[in-house]
């Protein structure tokens, strides 16, 4: 059946020049995150580690958000609950309208293009303004991110340039990276001068101190936390942990698994609004707690380890699915193995369901996951969440790709099976007819050649050659 | 990129394989007859050893691929083992598990254990079958009355080239000439079995053999099963440069331990012309090593 997600992926196969773009950064990623976990011994007592604080975040959440929310309280910062995007950005809107802002500084966030905040923003007449250099350049080219952490990586320098003449024009001209990067941030420092309102993402928050850590590369993230008068921070329920001591090994894990460096240029750790005395810092701090269906997904035993995931796109970079279509062909937010177990159960399995599909179950990402999320187990458990009809599944858009037929055939061929007489008869059947098997089976043979059926099958083969039955 | 041609790395055996445990539990089992161009290295002399192995043959090899399972027969059976084939054995049920139809998979893999009653190590030619059988059957049993007939049936399971790697031990004599060999290791074997290591093993006893490793060994050849019909455009993707990568080795000969990547990688490699000898490690193992062939 050819979907609206098959054509995006066909399309997306025949654009070499993003093909190659994306593969060779993600080659570059690849080769970086090795170099930075030399001993592999270390490397799995880190992941095992991982693996226990973000559970522990799964299983105490509730708990451990009321306790951030206290903690949160106690420093200053005024915590706000949002049941749905739709919800978290009228919240958004609301502060801004508050405090007057006109425009809104970003750094980069996913929950933010998770609640489409940009479009709303605009459509109520207040300019966002994306500060990291990556989001920036999608930006100007109106696109939506194709990577989690590198949202512009599909383009190349020359693009890139093409783009900055075109929206730069009083520029001069920039070619080289170093001129690229000065020139962005020529124009961005313009830009944060009299800004009101700054918004960001959160990498984890702590329960108990209520710290909100936030990690970078560019500044421009504790530019927008710390210039304007106002803060509005927005995360994902899941992104809490228990402790401060907690944060070491995930953001070590994190910084290492992303982008192979032992840790990223800037690492932020809000606690509050400006205290008396203080010389700079917003006024006033909000956190945006978004649910989004988080608590739905909290709910399956097995399913529930998706919230692990500190959001490092390692599985994407070593993903050969998403190293050959890039993030736009998924047509979602996140994109890649994660995106294909999180979008499934954050939208239902009727509208994100094929996700679950795309992938050859290798194992490439779970084998690098700093988490130990098991994505193949849980890619099959969806699978079978897609066709399962039973009533007491707590997956949204359950049996919505159970087809009658296709049910039908699998219950036939299971039939077969599970009856060896019947199964020897059909196998028998099959190379007696050999002659007559088509050398076109679709969609197998449109790249490659049909395999021939046997002149006699294996059953057959040992019994002659004298291999026994039993004992 | 070349590999260097080497003594093994010391290996640990990948699982449980129901009777022999640790190489110094096993006991002596000979090889049949003195003279064998193959023979078990001298290092089992102490070591306890199955005389009687189960043969899964695979539903893929059963119908396409019968040669090959025959050359692993022939291969287990030359090591002095009898050799059980279970005619009432079909088909692992991974179809029906990957395509989330676990209730028919369930009643597939009821069958498997039916048809492989004694407790006996089953030997599979498939890292991708092999890790159905030992991995997902204790799973997509848990909790059902054969739950622990699975968990004691995955114990004994062993893919053919750990067994005949670790646990035999073969010694083989190369009776071919020089060539040069590609090895794809499937994903099953490399992540879920954790034996990418024992084919190349394999084949370094072969003294003639020089092994080549393709560019990005480590990745997907796009076959996946269901994933090849379902995703054809990403799946083809794939293969066309797995086998571009294979190409650019030179090598005459690609081997595998899994079927289904050799047809998918077969099957791309006839449709663009050229390409080498596509072959599963057992096959082509047994073609270098005995007279007959």
């Amino acid at each position: 059946m050819t979907t609206e997600f098959r054509l995006a992926i066909g399309a997306a196969l025949g654009r070499e020049r993003v093909r190659a773009n994306i593969r060779r950064a993600m080659d570059g990623l690849v080769s970086k995150r090795a170099a930075a976990f030399p001993d592999a011994d270390e490397r799995e007592r880190l992941r095992d580690q991982g693996e226990a604080i973000r559970g522990e975040s799964v299983a105490r959440l509730p708990e451990l958000l009321e306790e951030l929310e206290r903690s949160c309280t106690r420093n200053g910062i005024q915590v706000h609950w949002a049941e749905t995007g739709e919800d978290a950005n009228r919240l958004v809107l609301d502060i801004l309208r508050r405090a007057g802002a006109t425009a809104l500084l970003k750094g980069k966030s996913m929950v933010s293009e998770e609640m489409g905040l940009n479009a709303f923003l605009q459509h109520a007449g207040i300019e966002a303004v994306e500060t990291d250099l990556g989001e920036l350049i999608i930006q100007l080219a109106g696109e939506a991110p194709s990577h989690i952490i590198a949202p512009a990586i599909h383009k190349d320098r020359a693009e890139i340039a093409a783009l900055f003449r075109e929206h730069y024009p009083d520029q001069p001209p920039a070619e080289r990276i170093e001129e690229l990067t000065a020139l962005a941030r020529r124009v961005m420092r313009k830009r944060f001068r009299g800004m009101t309102a700054g918004l960001s993402g959160v990498n984890f928050a702590v329960a108990e101190t209520g710290t909100l850590c936030l990690v970078e590369n560019e500044g421009n993230g504790r530019l927008c936390t710390t210039l304007p008068d106002l803060h509005i921070a927005v995360m994902g329920i899941e992104k809490v942990v228990a402790r401060l001591d907690q944060i070491p090994p995930l953001l070590t894990l994190l910084t290492r698994s992303a982008t192979g460096q032992p840790i990223t240029t800037y690492v932020n750790f809000i606690s509050g609004p400006r205290r008396p005395g203080e010389q700079d810092g917003p006024r006033t701090v909000h956190l945006i707690l978004l649910d989004n269906g988080r608590s739905r997904i909290r709910l399956d035993p097995e399913l529930s380890a998706t919230l692990r995931c500190i959001r490092c796109a390692a599985c994407m970079n070593h993903c050969p699915v998403y190293t050959r279509l890039g993030g736009h062909a998924y047509g979602t937010v996140y994109p890649g193995p994660i995106g294909s177990i999180l979008e499934p159960q954050l939208h239902g399995l009727a509208e994100r369901g094929e996700m679950a599909e795309a992938s050859s179950l290798c194992g490439a990402c779970a084998e690098v996951c700093p988490v130990r999320i098991p994505i193949p187990r849980l890619l099959n458990r969806l699978r079978f969440e897609a066709v399962n009809a039973q009533a007491d599944s707590p997956t949204l858009g359950h049996g919505s790709r159970r087809l009658a037929g296709q049910a039908g055939l699998w219950r036939l061929w299971a039939w077969t099976c599970a009856h060896p007489r019947i199964y020897r008869t059909l196998t028998r059947l099959m190379t007696a007819l050999r002659p007559l098997q088509p050398t076109r089976i679709k969609p197998w043979t449109d790249t490659r050649e049909a395999p021939r059926i046997a002149g006699q099958d294996l059953h057959r083969l040992a019994r002659a050659a004298g291999f026994t039955d039993r004992l | 990129m070349r590999l260097h041609v080497g003594s093994p790395p010391h290996f640990q055996p990948s699982g449980t394989i129901g009777a022999p445990g640790r190489r110094n539990e096993r006991r002596l089992v000979r090889g049949r007859a003195a003279g064998d161009t193959v023979d078990r290295a001298r290092t089992t002399e102490h070591q306890k050893m199955p005389n009687t192995v189960y043969f899964f043959g695979t539903c893929l090899i059963d119908l396409l691929f019968p040669r090959t399972g025959l050359a692993a027969m022939r291969l287990l059976e030359r090591a002095g083992l009898q050799v059980l084939f279970p005619q009432g054995q079909t088909c692992c049920g991974q179809p029906a598990y990957n395509a989330g139809y676990r209730d028919e998979a369930r009643r597939v893999a009821r069958a498997q254990l039916d048809a492989f009653p004694e407790s006996l190590p089953v030997i599979v030619p498939s890292a991708s079958c092999a890790g159905m059988l030992k991995v997902h059957y204790p799973l997509l049993l848990a909790g059902t009355a054969d739950a622990a007939r699975a968990d004691a049936f995955a114990g004994r399971v062993v893919e053919l080239t750990d067994f005949l790697t670790r646990v035999l031990d073969l010694r083989l004599t190369d009776l071919g000439p020089p060539i040069r060999v590609a090895v794809h290791n499937s994903c099953s074997s490399r992540r879920e079995l954790g034996v990418a290591d024992t084919t190349m093993d394999l084949l370094r006893r072969l003294a003639q053999v020089e092994l080549v490793e393709p560019e990005r060994a480590h990745e997907c050849c796009g076959f996946g099963g269901t994933f090849a019909i379902k995703q054809p455009e990403i799946s083809a993707a794939m293969a066309a440069d797995k086998t571009s990568a294979v190409a650019a080795t030179g090598a005459a000969v690609l081997v595998s331990q899994d079927c289904g990547c050799l047809m998918n990688l077969g099957g791309t490699f006839a449709r663009r012309g050229g390409g080498p000898v596509i072959k599963h490690v057992a096959e082509f193992i047994w073609e270098r090593t005995s007279h007959d062939d």
